[in-house]
């Protein structure tokens, strides 16, 4: 028990790092990003390309993949994104053209990846010896991503919460139209936000390469996790975002332990009944007036 | 009301399903074989559009709904008549969509959206979860149902389909829809139960994706989880639908006939490029024909009628 409960949290703390990417670019950017997954998949092959070429540790190729995934996420938003957040008469305008887009995106990318990098799997050894904790012994990767993964999500709620750049990120999630009077530059905000939301995806890709195997077209699962971990979480709500992360890690990894591996996605299907059911404005969101 | 203009409308829709229906005395082989897939996309595309078009709802829950129509028909097909299976996969693809459009049509569109991405990858799961259980693998559908039987019955299900489709957009339920597409709250305010309003259209699209499912069974003769519910359906769908344009009940058949053929030559001539065209397709359709080839049409009309009048 104690077993599952650990592989569940570590498995959980690196959506965690995902889903708040996620969260960025739905709560503040107000783009609901089906093409996440995909940059989660480019950072993963970025770091599967640069450890095979070179021997270059993953971890290490975080300081290349992190800025090249905000320089290529902030230019989506001004090129694709903010034209449609221009013409847009209402936000159910926005929604439906930001989901088309963005999966026109995710379907490029994945024909871009596959035709770069073949359909095949892609996985390789690093750091893969065992770790022991409580007992049971884990592998050391796992571990690794999980503890990155963790300062980096900490780094980002320090900074949301502490610093002045945070505090517009935030004031243009609670409301765009209230933030450009009190004199923030929404679009720029947004397009940081939706930079910095790639950034830490594709980040949390990398981590996620260590320990999984990846294939071109595998991207859309993680959209859909992270989907589920932000609804459940509540948009915008970082915490929330945390808790959830946590528990469909656990859930998961309960499913594929007792129940049977290949019915990961009902585990978290059955999360998200739950969330539409009971509480559809996230745990720990208060009612809509 | 129905009007000399309605009356020449069914005429003319009557008259191009007859000629549709004669095809296969003209050729049997690949053309029919594209003819069948454009028969389905048409009907698929055209029962999407019923409940995405006036809601601007999308969908992706096809690949569910037909997925567990060639099922009901790969169990059955031995045990059961032909024509009862058609209606069994009706019922069951309308309690899927009753059962989702509850959960998920109550709140916003984004959710619906998500739930329906991930449908057809969960019922999957679950199908081989139950088929690993019970020891079953893929089966065989063999049966002396010919393409041409199959593209028949496409066909009639098309006409069943256009004539809904016809008298929804006439009815009360036609006029809620379109009102809960413009502003759903006006739509609540004027006392319209909208929820109520798109589960029923949704019922109707995911049964007659589901009948689809059915009917297209026997063409596959091999059925097995990862080929029956291939995501990939619903989003050619969607694309298809949205390209020709869902203002119109014709507007998804003007989006299927050229995609199709599109579709057929790239995975003919470069068939790792398919999820390319899909994306660029999609694309195309937010930033250069929004509103698709009806949308197009309207305002080329338009421009050029008013200029003449």
């Amino acid at each position: 028990m104690s077993f599952i409960l650990i592989t569940g949290l570590l498995l959980g703390g690196t959506y965690a790092l995902i889903a708040m990417g996620l969260n960025l670019q739905y709560g503040v950017a107000r783009i609901m990003n089906l093409a996440n997954g995909e940059m989660l998949v480019a950072g993963g092959f970025a770091a599967f390309w640069v450890y095979t070429a070179g021997q270059v540790s993953p971890i290490a190729a975080l300081v290349v993949v992190a800025p090249l995934a905000f320089a290529v996420n902030w230019l989506i938003y001004r090129l694709m994104l903010q034209p449609l957040v221009k013409r847009a008469k209402s936000r159910g305008a926005l929604e439906v053209d930001s989901i088309l887009a963005t999966f026109g995106l995710s379907f490029v990318l994945v024909g871009i990846m596959t035709w770069m990098f073949g359909g095949g799997y892609f996985n390789y050894s690093y750091l893969a010896q065992r770790v022991d904790i409580l007992g049971a012994s884990y592998g050391q990767n796992r571990v690794v991503a999980f503890s990155i993964a963790s300062l980096m999500a900490l780094a980002l709620w320090l900074w949301l919460s502490y610093t002045r750049a945070g505090l517009r990120m935030r004031a243009v999630a609670v409301n765009p139209n209230s933030a450009r009077l009190v004199g923030i530059d929404v679009p720029a905000v947004s397009a940081l936000a939706f930079g910095l939301g790639g950034a830490v995806t594709a980040s949390g890709g990398a981590l996620i390469s260590m320990f999984f195997t990846l294939d071109a077209s595998v991207g859309v699962m993680f959209t859909m996790k992270a989907l589920i971990i932000v609804i459940m979480g509540g948009v915008g709500d970082i915490r929330g975002t945390i808790v959830a992360a946590l528990i469909l890690g656990i859930a998961e990894t309960f499913v594929a332990r007792v129940i049977d591996p290949g019915l990961t996605l009902a585990a978290a299907y059955v999360l998200f009944l739950g969330v539409l059911l009971f509480r559809p404005q996230g745990l720990f969101g208060s009612k809509p007036t | 009301m129905i009007t000399p203009r309605d009356i020449r409308n069914l005429l003319l829709a009557a008259a191009a399903l007859g000629l549709a229906a004669l095809l296969p005395f003209y050729d049997s082989g690949y053309i029919l074989s594209i003819a069948t897939t454009m028969a389905m996309f048409t009907v698929l595309a055209t029962s999407w559009a019923l409940f995405s078009g006036p809601t601007h709802y999308i969908s992706l829950a096809t690949a569910a709904f037909f997925g567990l129509g060639t099922f009901v028909t790969g169990l059955g097909f031995q045990t059961l008549p032909m024509w009862l299976l058609p209606l069994i996969a009706a019922g069951i693809g309308a309690v899927l969509a009753a059962l989702v459009g509850m959960v998920t049509l109550r709140l916003s569109g984004v959710y619906f959206v998500i739930f329906t991405l991930g449908l057809a990858e969960l019922v999957r799961q679950v199908v081989t979860w139950v088929q690993n259980r019970t020891g079953q693998r893929g089966m065989y559908v063999l049966t002396s149902i010919t393409e041409r039987d199959i593209y028949w019955q496409l066909i009639g299900l098309a006409a069943l389909v256009f004539l809904v489709g016809w008298l929804i957009g006439r009815s009360r339920l036609g006029f809620a829809l379109r009102i809960i597409g413009n502003d759903e709250t006006v739509a609540k305010h004027s006392g319209i139960d909208t929820a109520m309003a798109k589960i029923v259209l949704f019922m109707i699209s995911g049964a007659v994706a589901a009948v689809v499912g059915a009917l297209l069974a026997p063409r596959y003769i091999y059925i097995e989880p990862s080929t029956a519910f291939a995501p990939i359906l619903s989003f050619q769908v969607v694309i298809m639908a949205l390209l020709g344009g869902t203002g119109r009940l014709w507007g998804p058949l003007a989006g299927v006939i050229p995609f199709t053929i599109l579709w057929e030559f790239i995975s003919r001539h470069a068939p790792n490029q398919t999820l390319l065209l899909l994306g660029v397709a999609f694309l195309l359709i937010v930033y250069v024909l929004p509103g698709g080839f009806v949308g197009l049409y309207d305002r080329l009309r338009r421009r050029f009628g008013a200029g003449g009048q």
